[in-house]
């Protein structure tokens, strides 16, 4: 069907309808990876900003500190206001403008036409204006530190009421709601191409463990993402107009009795915006899950163990994610019976994940294993994020998570969850599809330094986090030395931070790799890794329209090594 | 501050004992899963390096490669897809039934009977000493019900900076009230019932020594009980992000012998000033 809804480069595209405004899945996907890698790269700045203000509170910024105006730092020290406003902002920078544009608009985009064998999404133009939504939104969030009083303030999670009193609040919603609106049109056109557009013989049975975990991904933006649009229509309401979905009655602010106070209920956003969040973490996890699938089965050069038992435990996680959400809210004031209820099912969801890690780490038995660059992030995934797993139980658990709630241990578990989990996966699906967005090789020196330093530099980030929080420090503080149980642990803070700022030159390497190597890489054979799936059927890069001619799928996704055939993989689209 | 150190800080409520039997029993096991996978993960990486001359084994045997069909896919559950797998996958899903055997012995025997004790079985106020406690941007308040054991009715239109709950004084019960500024006194050994609440925005009432953690939540009152059992002076800090001004929201805790309790008690009642009249709330603003 898309064929006949877009040229096929029969005509010569302008430069602003090849590569601005243009409807091939391709170009989309990389303006996905550079604007999500930009906003990445903003949002680890403004935590690095944070980080100063954690280790050494009350002392100026170095370099930068009076760059900004007195109100947001006197005297170069960051103001308890303007950090706060570093907090929202990276939070939601980091998860709705990063990493998940990352793993969905990025790799999924460019990756899942291929894979399926497909010319292009089914809906090139609304792929177009998924992109076209997701910037402006994320330049209005941007823009809301140059509004007056700053921009959010409210942590990323933006409870009520403080979100209805705080200044910057409004900008904040209105570009969620256009990235929502964003997101929705992706995840239909995903699931529409991934449903219509297969390549003759790609049944869902031989669809690769990263098109399952995009289609689950789709599934649970598609449906957890309307309610949380809807609450940030209220909650603007509620700024704008002075309602009171949010805001009950008798509130006394600063002395004053507010206006806007009526009969609503603040427990209501925290219900609707973590049925979006939670879903939300496993759109976080889940397309590096399916990268790591692809890089491992691929480097190990056996198929994957227990396929079926992964696939099937991506679906499980997608069902059961809509039934925890309220595990982040057993100390809200919720009833705490109700506790019990999202007790059992969060520890129901444990299940499949740890099917998948056992699934990952099976598939290393019997293979022959090459340490390449991809790989080494594919395997340091397994651990790192197994850690991030295991320090959900304590979290996970009613009874331990009346102690640990709100301290520096949640930071560290779902740390190691998104960057040593996620965002290591996706650095490393960077190194592994270079060659076929670019038709280069990227460094491997650079890579292996770049692997090494960011792993040890994030470990060294967020381990020393989960002690903090078993000593109680409380997150959030502007000033953890205001409070006295945070003081004999404070010394881990300068730890951290002085991680974190070598975390930040061991991209310099990365960033210098991507760039140089897009133009000046080694150019690689056609198929480098010597992989099955349909992507590296096609030239590198494709043309628009993808494949020369539509390839017939004949096996599943992970023929390494076959019995009786002297080449150690046979490609999905090779006829017997 | 010799209360806090590199693990957990010291236990002073009946129940600070039972969680931190949870946390030490859960990082064992997860030190323990951690590394036993470890251990296998480590040897499978040096074991099945890349060999010249050495091909990779799989695992099926000339068998054709298993594939799911559309229904099945649209069938899956995670019993189902247990089950129906052949023996060898069974096997290498023990690591799961182990964890899940753990968890499940974890729920029953430990998480749902000592949430249950804490969180949903609260002391009969008749038993317990009441205490009212509101959080506000930036301190905490206060509220003791003097001598009568009555609190006196709040009335948010009446609060004003010399009366931070708006207590109506015109309420007998609110004669004898107390009402002291980031400053929680509590006997040891008695079953404490706070009534939790905020005037502004979302608290939390956290106090590390007796490992308990509450939402303050405006526009609700949410029952909280604690059984002190270590005199001491403790620190009530507020767990949630308030606004700019949060990390300084504070407060001591102290926990008196029974009758150091009732002399601070008497003490604050006889410097409580008289009830001011009864004012026009208009004109205060």
């Amino acid at each position: 069907m898309s064929q006949d809804s877009h040229g096929h480069g029969h005509h010569k595209l302008a430069f602003w309808e090849k590569y601005i405004f243009s409807v091939d899945h391709k170009v989309i996907g990389l303006q996905y990876l550079i604007t999500s890698f930009f906003f990445l790269l903003f949002g680890f700045g403004l935590m690095m900003l944070m980080r100063w203000q954690l280790a050494f509170p009350g002392h100026a910024i170095p370099f930068f500190g009076h760059l900004f105006s007195p109100d947001l730092a006197p005297n170069g020290v960051m103001s308890g206001e303007f950090y706060n406003s570093l907090g929202a902002m990276h939070g939601t920078i980091m998860v709705f403008l990063g990493v998940v544009p990352l793993g969905v608009g990025a790799y999924g985009n460019y990756l899942l036409p291929l894979q399926i064998g497909a010319p292009d999404m089914a809906f090139p133009r609304m792929n177009l204006m998924s992109y076209w939504l997701y910037l402006p939104g994320g330049i209005i969030m941007l823009s809301s530190f140059l509004m007056p009083g700053g921009a959010a303030q409210s942590g990323w999670t933006s409870y009520p009421p403080l979100s209805i009193i705080n200044p910057g609040q409004t900008v904040w919603l209105l570009s969620m709601v256009i990235l929502i609106t964003s997101s929705l049109l992706g995840s239909i056109n995903f699931l529409v191409t991934s449903i219509n557009m297969r390549a003759p013989g790609m049944t869902l049975g031989r669809l690769p463990a990263f098109c399952w975990a995009q289609i689950v991904t789709a599934i649970l933006l598609l449906l957890a993402f309307p309610p949380l649009e809807a609450a940030s229509v209220l909650q603007l309401m509620d700024r704008v107009f002075h309602t009171s979905f949010y805001m009950p009655a008798g509130l006394v602010i600063l002395g004053k009795t507010y206006a806007g106070s009526g009969g609503g209920q603040p427990l209501l956003w925290q219900h609707l915006f973590w049925f979006l969040a939670h879903p939300e973490v496993y759109v976080l996890v889940l397309p590096p899950m399916g990268i790591v699938s692809e890089i491992i089965a691929n480097n190990t050069r056996k198929p994957l163990h227990g396929y079926k038992t992964l696939v099937g435990s991506m679906v499980a996680i997608g069902i059961m994610s809509f039934l925890v959400w309220a595990h982040h809210m057993f100390l809200s004031g919720m009833s705490p019976v109700l506790g019990n209820f999202f007790l059992v099912t969060t520890m129901i969801i444990s299940v499949p994940s740890v099917a998948i890690l056992t699934c990952l780490i099976f598939s290393l038995k019997g293979g022959s294993i090459r340490y390449n660059v991809p790989m080494l992030f594919a395997l340091a995934f397994l651990p790192l994020f197994g850690i991030g797993g295991l320090t959900g139980l304590p979290l996970g658990l009613t009874v331990t998570d009346i102690y640990l709630h709100d301290t520096y241990y949640v930071i560290g578990h779902f740390h190691f969850v998104v960057v040593t989990g996620s965002i290591i996966a996706l650095l490393g699906g960077v190194y592994y599809w270079f060659p076929k967005w670019y038709g280069r090789k990227m460094n491997d020196t650079l890579g292996y330094i770049h692997f090494w330093g960011s792993v040890v530099s994030m470990f060294g980030i967020f381990f020393p986090m989960l002690i903090m929080g078993m000593a109680g420090a409380s997150r959030r503080l502007y000033d953890p030395t205001a409070q006295l149980h945070n003081l004999v642990v404070q010394p881990l803070n300068v730890v951290s931070t002085m991680f974190a700022y070598s975390l930040a030159l061991f991209q310099l390497p990365f960033i210098y790799n991507f760039f140089h190597s897009m133009w000046f890489g080694e150019i690689p054979p056609e198929n480098p890794w010597q992989a099955t799936t349909l992507e590296w059927a096609c030239p590198s890069p494709p043309p628009h329209g993808n494949f020369v001619k539509t390839p017939h799928v004949y096996r599943g996704p992970y023929e390494y090594t076959p019995h009786g055939r002297k080449e150690d993989f046979w490609p999905q689209n090779e006829p017997n | 501050m010799n209360n806090y150190g590199w693990g957990l800080p010291i236990a002073a409520s009946t129940y600070a004992g039972k969680i931190d039997f949870g946390i030490w029993m859960i990082h064992v096991a997860m030190v323990l899963i951690f590394v036993l996978w470890g251990i296998f993960f480590t040897y499978l990486l040096i074991k099945y390096r890349k060999r010249p001359g050495v091909p990779a084994v799989r695992e099926d045997h000339e068998e054709p490669p298993v594939e799911i069909t559309a229904g099945d896919a649209a069938a899956t559950l995670p019993l189902a897809t247990l089950l129906s797998q052949n023996m060898d996958e069974l096997k290498s899903l023990t690591p799961d039934f182990i964890v899940m055997g753990f968890e499940i012995a974890l729920i029953v025997f430990y998480a749902l009977p000592a949430w249950n004790m804490i969180k949903i079985t609260m002391p009969d106020a008749k038993d317990a000493v009441v205490i009212h406690v509101v959080g506000e941007q930036f301190g905490w308040d206060i509220h003791y019900p003097g001598p009568d054991g009555k609190f006196g009715r709040r009335k948010p239109e009446l609060v004003h900076f010399n009366n931070p709950l708006g207590l109506d004084k015109t309420d007998p019960d609110a004669a004898d009230d107390v009402i002291v500024g980031n400053e929680l006194h509590m006997p040891v050994g008695k079953k404490i019932l706070i009534e939790l609440t905020s005037k502004d925005v979302i608290h939390d009432f956290f106090v590390p020594e007796f490992r308990i953690k509450q939402d303050a939540m405006p526009g609700m009152e949410i029952p909280v009980w604690i059984e002190p059992n270590r005199i001491g002076k403790y620190e009530l800090a507020c767990a949630q992000l308030c606004g700019f001004g949060h990390s300084l929201m504070r407060a001591d805790v102290y926990v008196d012998s029974p009758e150091d309790y009732q002399k601070w008690l008497a003490s604050r009642a006889a410097a409580t000033p008289a009830p001011p009249k009864p004012t026009n709330p208009a004109e205060d603003f």
